[in-house]
């Protein structure tokens, strides 16, 4: 005779909420959207967010900028690097919602997890070096000290890719946050669980509130409303189509938000390891100039 | 005795700078392939000297023709031009970069006369600037591989560049050096009111034996400038000029391939402490407003002082104020020139009274306005707020806006409190204090203890609307090659 408790247990499932300000909120509009997996299966109900949801994000994110721009590169370092602790031990969790979101094969979504934790990995240990690599002294014509270094751009709305659920959402954030910016990402709209699943991820890992917020729902509904705020400072179109992406640059104009266009990449070229432009387009250069006067013109010989 | 008697006893004798070294042509055209050509529709317009009203010269006006043509001949030049070896493409930038200090004398009187800025300006700021800015960059083009871009940076093809009227030459200069040292072609429009030195240049180009169409020329209004960014073979855009004119070209070039670089305006805060050595903090204020007539993207326009010392610095920054002198550009005792234009004038006087509408305190000191010209009192608001329009819109004319602060944090939150990001000054003699304080400014350049200082290896552009990217040193090269 079997366990009836085997055959008679319910599954629990999850419900998927937003992540802002380092709390996990439903939608100010009571909204939520089907998701499926990519045979059409019912996975979940994800909040549909409302532009009041982004505005709210945009409050948390700049709230966060301070403390968080101005923590050390070190701390800032160990605080990625735990995210990809913790994400370690939620393997097994992102496999599964990534072969759900994303019809693969368990090896081959293994295969996308392991990349997207290695890129915190990468990426925690830019964060005390990318100034030595941008920045610098610059030798002027005359008796100055002068120094560049690189400083974050401030909020950052990042569109998520639409395709790579987490390879791409990872290579897309970690770089923004990586050099002290905070974020705002809407989640891909078809595959928006691995993103929200993320957040709880973040929660735990010494991730300061408002640092990152994550928001699902449709990208061309939520986001015209962002690149036209006047408190967001630049804008990542990675997940646009191009007429959107046309459309958000247009308004981003608006208050002169930084815009990294959308690239062309497929799915296999997130594995690749990537360069500094997604740190660097969202940095701004900060150059100090300071009289060194001068102890005379004798000639010392040191 | 009042100071003003005192100074007219004591007048200066006037020490004119010789305009004879310049030949003004009476008329120019547009410069396209290496050759002066008429504008396609025949069109032309007066460039006037205004600190005189005089007609220096007749320019041909670029219209989108012209664009057209000068586009086609910078793509045809680009393929070779871009593959030269770049140790030969930086040889092309030392010529110019000679010639322009051969004729820096020429060339100085040129656009003291064409601008109306003080020839010691033009002599001893800009075009030592212009030069320098030529030899930095001729140096980079056999290394961009060590500019930290990669191995094998390219270039992005044709650059289309707008550039305002405040310093023609150096802006020409901030534009075309980089874009030439990484193998970029150029298509350049002048202002409309400053177009003679980039005209000049064209003629310097061909001295240096420039191959034809690496440079062209297009002097015009607005219109010839949209024309240029909009124009679908321009690979690259760099603009200098307005904030609204900045907008107008990113919307331009949204959903585009192409690259933009804008340095747009500024307000910038020049903040002086309580310990700041006073006499050196007031030389800064002067050079940060003053310098150019205060037609500076990055002029100290707001001045923020602690309030204990407030008194003291504005007894001594009136008195140093009296003693600059305002008249013929020309002359090198000359401290202050003329407005650029009567535009420009008439934007500054509105501004300023709307200042004195919204009750702040204006004064300047006696200063006696030449008759003909276009000529702006060097100006101090005091009782000014952060609400005020003086305080927040950019006046861009010789105008000082005087607020005060108490701590530290007030400062910063007050120099902060502005959609630019261009610039900001720090005077105190404690180090830590600078370097708290600049870590906070929000600004792409922040001159502790000096101000307005320029070098060809040292970056300069703006946070927020200031714009983006950035021109000079390592970094300005980025904007030109494809990273």
């Amino acid at each position: 005779m079997s366990d009836p408790r085997v055959d008679t247990r319910l599954s629990v499932f999850k419900t998927y909420k937003l992540y802002v300000g380092g709390k996990f909120p439903r939608s100010e509009s009571g909204r939520v959207y089907e998701v499926s997996d990519a045979k059409g299966n019912w996975l979940a109900n994800a909040p549909l967010s409302s532009r009041k949801d982004a505005r709210d994000a945009v409050v948390a994110a700049r709230k966060a900028f301070g403390g968080w721009a101005g923590a050390t590169a070190y701390n800032r370092g160990q605080i990625l690097y735990r995210v990809a602790e913790m994400l370690e031990g939620r393997r097994e969790q992102f496999v599964r919602e990534v072969a759900d979101a994303e019809g693969l094969s368990k090896p081959k979504a293994t295969a996308q997890v392991d990349a997207a934790i290695d890129r915190w990995v990468w990426y925690a240990g830019w964060t005390d070096k990318i100034a030595q690599v941008v920045g610098g002294g610059n030798p002027v014509a005359g008796p100055y000290f002068n120094l560049s270094s690189p400083e974050p751009t401030g909020v950052v709305v990042v569109l998520a890719p639409q395709e790579s659920s987490f390879l791409g959402l990872v290579s897309v954030l970690a770089p923004v946050i990586a050099t002290g910016n905070t974020a705002i990402v809407i989640a891909s709209e078809k595959s928006p669980l691995p993103a929200l699943s993320l957040g709880e991820v973040l929660a735990t890992s010494d991730v300061p509130g408002g640092v990152v917020n994550i928001l699902s729902g449709r990208t061309a509904e939520i986001t015209p409303s962002l690149a036209a705020h006047q408190d967001v400072n630049a804008i990542d179109l990675a997940g646009a189509d191009e007429v959107l992406a046309k459309e958000l640059e247009i308004a981003a104009a608006d208050n002169l938000k930084r815009v990294l266009r959308p690239q062309t990449v497929d799915n296999a070229q997130w594995f690749a390891t990537p360069g500094t432009e997604r740190m660097t387009a969202f940095l701004e250069t900060k150059t100090v100039w300071h009289p060194t006067g001068s102890l005379g013109a004798s000639g010392s010989s040191y | 005795m009042t100071i003003e008697k005192r100074s007219s006893a004591f007048e200066y004798a006037p020490a004119p700078e010789s305009r004879a070294v310049v030949d003004i042509a009476p008329s120019y055209g547009l410069f396209i392939d290496g050759e002066f050509v008429d504008a396609a529709e025949g069109r032309v317009f007066k460039t006037i000297s205004p600190s005189t009203e005089e007609v220096l010269s007749e320019v041909a006006q670029a219209g989108e023709a012209d664009v057209e043509r000068a586009v086609k001949a910078a793509r045809k030049a680009f393929e070779k031009w871009s593959a030269l070896p770049g140790a030969e493409r930086a040889k092309y930038l030392f010529r110019i970069a000679r010639i322009i200090q051969e004729r820096s004398r020429e060339l100085a009187v040129l656009e003291t006369l064409d601008n109306g800025k003080p020839i010691k300006e033009t002599r001893d700021a800009d075009l030592p600037l212009v030069a320098a800015h030529f030899f930095y960059y001729a140096g980079w083009a056999d290394k961009l591989d060590h500019a930290g871009f990669g191995a094998n940076p390219r270039p992005l093809g044709v650059a289309g560049q707008v550039i305002p009227w405040n310093f023609p030459l150096l802006m020409l200069a901030w534009k075309i050096a980089p874009a030439l040292a990484t193998g970029n072609t150029v298509v350049l429009k002048p202002a409309e009111t400053t177009p003679l030195s980039a005209l000049f240049f064209a003629d310097i180009c061909r001295q240096a034996g420039l191959p034809k169409g690496v440079v062209n020329i297009l002097p015009g209004y607005g219109d010839t400038g949209a024309a240029l960014v909009a124009h679908p073979d321009v690979n690259k855009v760099a603009f200098t000029g307005s904030t609204a004119v900045g907008k107008e070209i990113a919307r331009t070039v949204a959903g585009t391939r192409k690259k933009v670089t804008l340095e747009l305006g500024g307000k910038g805060a020049n903040i002086v402490f309580d310990d700041a050595p006073i006499d050196q903090a007031v030389e800064g204020i002067v050079t940060g407003i003053f310098f150019n007539q205060g037609q500076v993207c990055c002029a100290g326009s707001r001045l923020l002082v602690q309030e204990s010392i407030q008194e003291e610095l504005l007894d001594s920054l009136k008195r140093r104020l009296s003693t600059l002198r305002l008249g013929d550009p020309l002359d090198k005792n000359t401290d202050i020139g003329a407005i650029n234009s009567a535009e420009q004038l008439a934007r500054i006087t509105s501004l300023v009274e709307a200042g004195e509408a919204e009750g702040a305190e204006r004064w300047s000191p006696a200063c006696e306005l030449p008759s003909s010209g276009y000529w702006f009192a060097p100006t101090l608001f005091t009782n000014v707020t952060q609400a005020h329009t003086i305080a927040r819109d950019e006046i861009f004319g010789p105008v000082l806006s005087v607020l005060s602060f108490r701590t530290p944090d007030e400062a910063v939150a007050k120099a902060n409190n502005t959609q630019y990001g261009l610039s900001a000054g720090i005077w105190t003699e404690k180090g830590s204090r600078i370097l708290a304080v600049a870590n906070k400014l929000r600004a792409g350049v922040v001159w502790s203890n000096t101000f307005n200082k320029f070098d060809p290896t040292s970056p300069f552009g703006g946070y927020k609307e200031s714009g983006f990217g950035r021109e000079g040193g390592r970094h300005g090269l980025e904007a030109y090659l494809d990273v």
